[in-house]
């Protein structure tokens, strides 16, 4: 059987007696896009966080490659870490540094490459990225969804073997919602990454994700593939899929532009101008 | 039970609210298992003994945070950061220090003239205008202006940085915040307040030349001939010696602050960091009240 690499056993965390994570038991394996949904404030950003060691766990085990994480010494911790990046749900820009320095700022400060080096590798992120044209712009003069390029351009600059991504496509539109995810799906064929994805776009992140996890009061209730969710009878799965589905019907995905009036007209006799016509 | 992470507690900042917690949960644990009820005088005595684990607490961690921080000082890629904080807090300071030195040293001019006037002793004016400034109130002055200026950005800024996530992404990145935030902004103060201190002092013995001499009429070479046999070198290296305990102690506080902003129970966000940046400025000043006392109690 596969070691898996990453496995949270009976993971449990609670914030000021509010419990966030209740026996969290899971498994990311090697070369996978793992994705994490679950409704806001269900404790995705905190499972992510555990991963990444910015939070420890008040009780279960966290172990990588199959060794403990809390058994580990610093060094052999510190070797772990060298290879995870992290993508924040707000960025985490630095504010006072240029996009270009934004993204060279890991490579300057934990590599000894040569100026020229650094300058080509950033330059080739940040094309990638569509950011060429303001690499010498501070973060607060982008707009948020440029703002989450760069912050996907600085965990990507470092070429890490796995990348935690914290709502990676919240913010952006749809063509740049699908590169995004389409430019994750890429990488990890072209450099074989492991992905583990934070995120709400429903069913677009389906497409590129090898495994599933659902977290739902503190706990895991799906763990599989996307065949194996759509087969999965489940009233909690069920619940959730419907409540997004009824929400697009219920605000944007209405039938049509008529049955929208009618369910959002001011008064009635908007209903009837409408209809007269 | 799940241990944290070893050896990263200090970057992520965690260490203090375990500590605080725990002596919390065992305080009240000890006074079940006494069967101590409840009174006036009982709530008093706890709540002292709360107020004071919580100082001993604060002491400790901050004493942990500069040495930790000192030691990381001596490591490789600090030069440039160093150079750009003595920048910040050394230079960027130097014009108000210095018009504080001379108005300081004006206005002791103009006081200790009139004074000595009374007993005859006008002539003694240069010593103790440079007695008073080198022993005492440059070093003092001088790490009161510095802390009101660069110690309040200092704290805001680590502040900011730690309430929008930005230290913690530093440590996503293996980049040690202690090593990349703190250890800089200490070794610039070490470098920056005893050349201020030294600014202050000068320009200080100007200013009582300006109103004893220019101004008043003392004899010219008078004040600087007591200048030159009143003040020995003890007093400057105690002068010197107390603007590095300064360093040491606002550098300290103003960091310590910052960094531990996200962890103040009395507010959030954008407020806890204002709180931070007054409870930085009002307690270095303090402290370097006491440190003052205490140095100076050692050096006589």
């Amino acid at each position: 059987m596969e070691t898996p690499l990453i496995e949270f056993r009976d993971v449990s965390k609670s914030f000021d007696g509010n419990t966030v994570l209740d026996g969290v038991n899971l498994n990311i394996y090697e070369n996978e896009i793992t994705t994490i949904i679950g409704k806001s404030g269900t404790g995705k950003s905190v499972l992510l966080k555990h991963i990444i060691g910015l939070l420890s766990p008040d009780g279960g085990c966290i172990s990588f490659r199959g060794k403990p994480v809390n058994e580990m010494s610093k060094k052999q911790l510190d070797e772990c870490r060298m290879q995870v990046s992290y993508m924040f749900q707000n960025n985490a820009l630095f504010d006072s540094m240029t996009i270009f320095e934004n993204v060279a700022f890991p490579i300057r400060q934990t590599t000894n490459l040569k100026k020229m080096e650094i300058e080509k590798k950033v330059m080739l992120r940040l094309e990638q990225m569509e950011l060429a044209d303001v690499v010498y712009k501070y973060p607060s003069e982008l707009s948020g969804g440029m703002q989450k390029r760069v912050a996907l351009a600085r965990a990507l600059v470092t070429d890490p073997a796995i990348v935690l991504f914290d709502e990676p496509t919240t913010g952006q539109d749809p063509i740049r919602k699908n590169a995004i995810l389409s430019m994750i799906a890429h990488y990890r064929k072209l450099f074989g990454f492991t992905a583990v994805l934070v995120s709400h776009d429903i069913p677009d992140v389906f497409f590129v994700s090898d495994r599933i996890l659902l977290l739902w009061e503190g706990k895991i209730a799906f763990h599989g593939t996307y065949e194996e969710l759509s087969r999965f009878k489940h009233p909690i799965i069920d619940e959730f899929l419907e409540s997004i589905e009824s929400l697009r019907n219920e605000l944007t995905g209405a039938l049509s532009k008529e049955i929208f009036k009618y369910r959002y007209a001011l008064t009635p006799d908007d209903i009837k101008e409408d209809y007269l016509k | 039970m799940g241990t944290p992470y070893p050896g990263t507690s200090w970057e992520r900042g965690k260490l203090c609210n375990a500590s605080d917690s725990w002596l919390e949960e065992e305080a009240i644990y000890m006074i079940k298992e006494a069967g101590i009820k409840h009174s006036f005088h009982w709530d008093l005595f706890h709540l002292f003994g709360k107020r004071t684990l919580k100082i001993i607490n604060n002491l400790g961690a901050a004493t942990i945070f500069f040495a930790l921080a000192f030691m990381r000082i001596f490591r490789p890629k600090q030069f440039r950061e160093i150079v750009q904080q003595v920048f910040y807090i050394g230079a960027k300071s130097s014009n108000i220090v210095m018009l504080i030195g001379l108005f300081t040293g004006m206005v002791l001019g103009l006081q200790l003239y009139y004074t000595l006037t009374k007993v005859g002793s006008e002539g003694f004016l240069g010593s103790v205008v440079a007695l008073s400034l080198i022993r005492e109130l440059g070093p003092v002055l001088t790490a009161i202006m510095i802390t009101a200026r660069a110690g309040s950005s200092m704290t805001a800024e680590i502040g900011i940085l730690r309430i929008s996530e930005q230290i913690d992404a530093l440590y996503t990145m293996r980049i040690d915040p202690l090593h990349y935030l703190v250890s800089p902004r200490i070794a610039a103060s070490i470098i920056s307040f005893p050349l201020l201190t030294a600014f202050f002092d000068l320009i200080g013995i100007l200013g009582g030349y300006l109103t004893g001499v220019v101004l008043l009429g003392l004899n010219k070479g008078s004040y600087f001939y007591r200048i030159h046999a009143y003040v020995e070198m003890a007093d400057i290296r105690g002068g010197f010696i107390k603007s590095l305990v300064f360093a040491a102690l606002v550098s300290t506080i103003c960091c310590y602050q910052g960094y531990f902003t996200h962890l103040r129970t009395d507010s959030y966000g954008s407020k806890s960091v204002s709180l931070s940046t007054t409870s930085a400025v009002v307690l270095s000043c303090i402290m370097i009240l006491i440190a003052d006392y205490v140095v100076t109690s050692f050096l006589m």
